[in-house]
């Protein structure tokens, strides 16, 4: 979807150590989030209840939600990325993406 | 609604039901249609079908539908049997005229076939829906009620707003001095050593702790654990993301004990069930579906169960009515007829979490006064029943106060 300017939105950001805001509302790639006093821009389209990176998160590194790990990071992630089965992963249990699935 | 007490039928053993329902119960699957068709006629009226499919011997089920049907909420129990098959109908049969319910057995094979069966069964059944309206009503005190909850269909906005509408809920109903459970240890994964430090003694958080590992060794030899494509695609990606949302159910009360499929706890609180069978993997995965775990809420002893979804479920269930708590506002767009609550303002306005408490609790008294679910009103009497293996609790797992 075109757009002459990028939206505006407030993720919800569940515990001040968390590294991901949480969208409220779908989003479209190259909107802007905002928290506090920090921007980022979002590299693709996003759903409501996704996960948007709001630091750099390294390879390895945690990624906290609600001020908990809640799996770690598969690759570097960019501010602005979605955070998903893609460059995240379970520390307990491997999660299988059924529907991408041959 | 406000202040408004609940009130139920009084039952001999002195519980308050706030349904007044005949059962009919097929002990084998080879006798479920016959117990589908005896309910035909009643349509509308409060008969539900349950029951259990195996012909092998369970003592899982047999207590469970021992359980549920001596449940507050049932008022007579017609059992349909086949004949040959291996589930103890005697000894249930016993069990539910020892309660003091009406109730009766029909073998398919004894009968004289399904039509026989049918006619005999809707015969008996008129007789007591007379019998049961005489029942007298009693006004609940706080400490009466039993609130069960379940999440399913789960996805973020569920940890955002459908379970922490349940946790508040739950917090006030602890405080008021009732009973409420919370299940699913597959869904403490990742979050189990948090989850103890809210155990009244170490002792408990400890066994906790081993009931989780225990659903994690469960789900490593299923090959699977409790996720879905759903959860997914609703911007779940761990296991452990879902388990710190699904926590948010059971609110911050402290817990008094863990207990197991069809028991009932000693003393009013807060309850983890664990529905993870114990020994070595058996029967497949503990909860097939999110009804199994509803069944076990209620064979617990739950008035109600409030199901607090995201992705939206259509379900209810037999004997007790279920609560639907809808996180996402989108999907409440979608599917709000099989919804009671919107928790969905709360994903944009955490504020929002008292209006939906006060909502739930309303819709709870006014469920004690005849007022119906929108899964019932949309007919959802689900059911489901497995076989499962459980070892009796440990000493910490109930430790009575007092």
């Amino acid at each position: 979807m075109a757009m002459d300017k990028p939206a505006r939105q407030d993720p919800l950001v569940t515990n001040d150590a968390d590294n991901i805001g949480v969208s409220k509302r779908s989003a479209a790639a190259g909107s802007i989030q905002q928290v506090g006093t920090r921007q980022v821009t979002l590299e693709t389209t996003v759903g409501m209840g996704h996960k948007v990176a709001l630091a750099p998160i390294r390879e390895g590194q945690d990624v906290m939600k609600y001020g908990f790990p809640i799996g770690v990071a598969t690759c570097d992630i960019a501010p602005g990325a979605h955070v998903h089965l893609h460059n995240s992963a379970s520390r307990y249990t491997v999660i299988r993406d059924r529907e991408s699935e041959k | 609604m406000t202040g408004q007490a609940m009130q139920g039928w009084l039952r001999a053993d002195g519980h308050k039901g706030i349904c007044n329902t005949v059962v009919v119960a097929y002990l084998v699957e080879c006798a479920h249609h016959v117990a589908c068709e005896i309910t035909c006629p009643f349509e509308g009226q409060d008969v539900h079908v349950i029951g259990f499919p195996g012909c092998f011997p369970n003592d899982y089920a047999q207590g469970m539908m021992e359980a549920l049907c001596t449940h507050q909420t049932v008022g007579a129990v017609l059992l349909v049997s086949l004949g040959c098959e291996n589930f103890q109908k005697r000894r249930l049969l016993e069990a539910i005229e020892t309660s003091g319910r009406p109730a009766h057995l029909i073998s398919i094979q004894d009968a004289g076939g399904t039509r026989a069966s049918v006619t005999a069964g809707r015969n008996w059944v008129t007789d007591p829906i007379r019998q049961i309206a005489n029942v007298p009503k009693a006004e609940m005190t706080p400490a009466d009620p039993v609130i069960g909850t379940i999440c399913g269909g789960s996805e973020a906005t569920s940890g955002i707003a459908g379970n922490p509408a349940a946790g508040r809920a739950f917090d006030r109903l602890v405080a008021e001095g009732a009973t409420c459970i919370f299940e699913e240890t597959g869904e403490l994964i990742g979050f189990e050593h948090v989850k103890a430090e809210g155990a009244v003694s170490p002792e408990l958080g400890d066994a906790l702790v081993e009931t989780v590992q225990k659903a994690v060794r469960y789900y490593d030899t299923m090959g699977d654990g409790s996720f879905s494509q759903g959860n997914a695609e609703g911007g779940l990606s761990t296991i452990e993301e879902k388990s710190l949302g699904a926590y948010a159910k059971s609110g911050a009360s402290p817990i008094s004990g863990i207990v197991k499929p069809g028991e009932r706890p000693p003393t009013a609180g807060l309850y983890l069930m664990d529905v993870v069978p114990d020994g070595t993997p058996r029967f497949g995965f503990p909860n097939i579906n999110d009804t199994a775990e509803i069944v076990e809420l209620i064979a617990w002893g739950a008035h109600a169960v409030i199901f607090a979804t995201g992705r939206g479920s259509a379900v209810g269930s037999a004997i007790s009515p279920v609560l639907k708590v809808c996180a996402n506002p989108e999907t409440f767009a979608r599917m709000g007829e099989d919804m009671d609550v919107n928790a969905g303002r709360v994903v944009r306005d955490a504020a929002g979490l008292d209006e939906v408490d006060a909502e739930i609790r309303d819709k709870l008294v006014a469920l004690a006064h005849g007022s119906r679910t929108a899964s019932e009103d949309l007919g959802h009497h689900e059911f489901a029943l497995t076989s499962k293996v459980f070892e009796p609790l440990g000493p910490a797992c109930l430790q009575v106060a007092g």
